[in-house]
């Protein structure tokens, strides 16, 4: 404790002397590196935006900017005499609303044990918990086919959606504990000293609180569920009515002869945009509920 | 399992802090016990509905026989009898079934034979898509580290590739790769990324670097803003250099964020479906376990199931060896630090 208020102010004044500094050949190479790391991260979604505004027929064109700009492969993407992609895009949301919406709703309670309760058995539950999203998808995939196949689910949504259960949920309750264990308590026990029950100053003082915890933790959970590829492509079995998007991609077609790759980059874009535009906003937010729990200490 | 140290470790740090006076503890213990265990049991009983039935079911039909022709009635038959370790023998040992009866080795060709060729391919995966990631995160989060101006437009960037869905990107991938695409423009070459052996297998390594290398940054990043600044200033003043101080100071106190990336990373490796799949559609020796189970389901449930509990007993085994190996590092860097 009394370490780290030392540490603080010196470390601000280190910062500020750096800043302060007129010239740097270090700075140089940062700075360098810096463009290369966001190079890296930009230059291939760079290039799916350039191929989706370009016609098809210049699909092979290497001209590195925008050139034959078209939108035609947005038109081509929701054609839905070619492919259902429209229809994946409302699927995803449906099934990833329903996910999202169990996950938080019974990981809220576990979470909050998790980080406030003192009970028996607690480093079991977390292990069980961690074990099971460890357990890799077509280990429990291989049973569900039959016992779908048996109940003449497959290619319907609670088949989609069930299985998913199994990573958002410990996905859900380990970002929660973490977030949980950080928020300050003092205020709910001093609630508590007030003659509030565990259960009133869970709903009264801590809830509100929480609020941006449980968002973020939505959003995340949100994104697994929207990328998920494995359980989905087989327990749909192709069924385009019921498909989530990352499936359409991955079936793209154009027709025959053709080959649809500037169509696939509008499809791809379409999808991708929304995401980054989610994680952009909240960039902070999702940072921390993606650090959280792990990297501490 | 190391991950959950730290928040739990911190929440039973919070109780204990602020728990009221032992007189009124005990009374509160048991009214939190009777809470804790409704709030929890949601949880467990819905993971043990998802994971835990079928991962029991699969394990219970993998001794199981698969339903066909009989070879000692000659009838064919719907239901399955005990073969006990037949499934595993079929897929360790090699041990496919002769049409004349008995047991011989999986001709070439079928699912059963390439089990082996699979484990390695996805061990070959594993490590160096792992080892590549590490290291260039490293490079990364130490880079971010010392930036000041522009950290927040990286942190930023780096999230885009992490967002983007696996299988658009492998789509993204497919494009770039393509033998008449951009990356052999630019290259000057020739290389028919996707339908030959290893620039398929490298195809795969190199997208899932760019996809995940961003990711492992952020998680290092976060480990090494923990770090007190002091420490690098003492050691400075002592005369260490900047090698010693990576070596001495940043590396042994990043050493558990670093853990628990690693560790994630390789679990996720180890049953990497997605990429493969939508990339190279598991040919030209990129098939790995995940994808020979998804195959095998069409062909033979219980024989896949045998496959998918041999591939979750392999990722269990590979990640409690790596959370032994690296607690015991932990713990060493811990008591080095302070003697």
């Amino acid at each position: 404790m009394t370490t780290a208020a030392v540490s603080a102010p010196r470390a601000t004044t280190v910062e500020a002397t750096k800043t302060r500094q007129p010239f740097r050949w270090g700075q140089v190479g940062t700075g360098m590196i810096i463009t290369l790391v966001i190079v890296w991260c930009f230059l291939p979604f760079y290039w799916m935006v350039v191929l989706a505004f370009r016609s098809n027929a210049h699909t092979y064109d290497t001209t590195p900017f925008f050139s034959h700009v078209t939108f035609s492969n947005f038109r081509y993407a929701f054609n839905t005499s070619i492919n259902q992609f429209g229809r994946s895009l409302i699927n995803s949301l449906i099934i990833g609303s329903v996910v999202t919406f169990v996950a938080m709703v019974v990981g809220v309670f576990a979470g909050y044990a998790m980080a406030r309760l003192a009970f028996r058995g607690k480093g079991l539950v977390l292990a069980a918990i961690l074990g099971a999203s460890m357990f890799p998808g077509v280990a429990i995939l291989t049973p569900l086919f039959q016992l779908f196949t048996n109940f003449g689910w497959l290619g319907t949504y609670q088949a989609l959606i069930i299985p998913q259960i199994s990573f958002s949920l410990p996905l859900a309750v380990y970002t929660l504990t973490s977030f949980f264990a950080d928020m300050p308590w003092e205020l709910e026990q001093a609630a508590r000293v007030d003659g509030a029950t565990p259960g009133q100053a869970f709903r009264l003082v801590i809830f509100p609180l929480a609020a941006p915890a449980l968002f973020t933790t939505a959003i995340l959970v949100f994104l697994a569920s929207w990328n998920e590829y494995l359980l989905s492509s087989v327990l749909s079995v192709g069924k385009a009515t019921v498909a989530p998007s990352t499936v359409a991609i991955a079936n793209f077609t154009a027709g025959p002869h053709i080959v649809p790759y500037t169509q696939t980059m509008a499809a791809g874009l379409v999808v991708t945009v929304p995401l980054v535009i989610v994680v952009l906003l909240f960039q902070r937010r999702i940072v921390s509920g993606l650090t959280a729990g792990g990297v501490k200490g | 399992m190391t991950v959950a140290g730290p928040a739990a470790e911190s929440a039973e740090q919070t109780t204990a802090v602020t728990s009221p006076p032992p007189t009124k503890r005990n009374k509160i213990k048991t009214g939190e016990g009777r809470l804790a265990f409704l709030l929890v049991a949601p949880t467990v009983v819905l993971l043990a509905l998802v994971v835990g039935y079928p991962v029991v079911k699969g394990i219970y039909q993998s001794f199981q026989s698969e339903p066909g022709l009989d070879p000692a009635t000659g009838f064919f038959s719907n239901t399955t009898h005990w073969i006990g370790l037949g499934n595993y023998k079929h897929w360790l040992l090699q041990q496919c079934a002769k049409s004349g009866g008995g047991t011989g080795k999986c001709p070439t060709g079928t699912l059963g034979s390439q089990f082996w060729s699979s484990f390695w391919v996805t061990i070959f995966f594993t490590v160096v898509t792992v080892t590549l990631e590490t290291i260039i995160g490293m490079c990364f989060a130490l880079v971010m580290h010392r930036a000041f101006r522009g950290r927040g437009l990286v942190r930023a960037a780096i999230l885009v590739p992490w967002a983007i869905p696996t299988a658009v990107t492998s789509k993204l991938w497919i494009v770039i790769f393509d033998p008449q695409g951009i990356l052999n423009k630019v290259l000057h070459k020739h290389i028919l990324w996707t339908s030959s052996q290893w620039p398929a297998r490298f195809a795969i390594v190199i997208a899932d670097v760019w996809k995940t290398t961003p990711f492992i940054a952020l998680l290092i990043l976060a480990g090494l803003q923990g770090i007190s600044a002091d420490l690098y200033e003492s050691a400075r003043v002592d005369g260490a250099s900047a090698w010693q101080r990576f070596t001495r100071i940043t590396l042994p106190l990043v050493k558990p964020a670093l853990a628990v990336a690693v560790i994630f990373r390789t679990l996720d490796v180890l049953r990497m479906y997605d990429l493969p799949a939508i990339l190279t559609g598991g040919a030209n020796g990129t098939t790995t376990l995940s994808i020979l189970v998804v195959r095998q389901l069409t062909t033979g449930l219980n024989t896949a199931s045998a496959l998918s509990t041999i591939t979750f007993v392999i990722i269990f085994a590979i990640a409690l060896g790596m959370v032994r190996l690296f607690n015991a590092n932990i713990i060493g860097a811990q008591a080095k630090g302070t003697k």
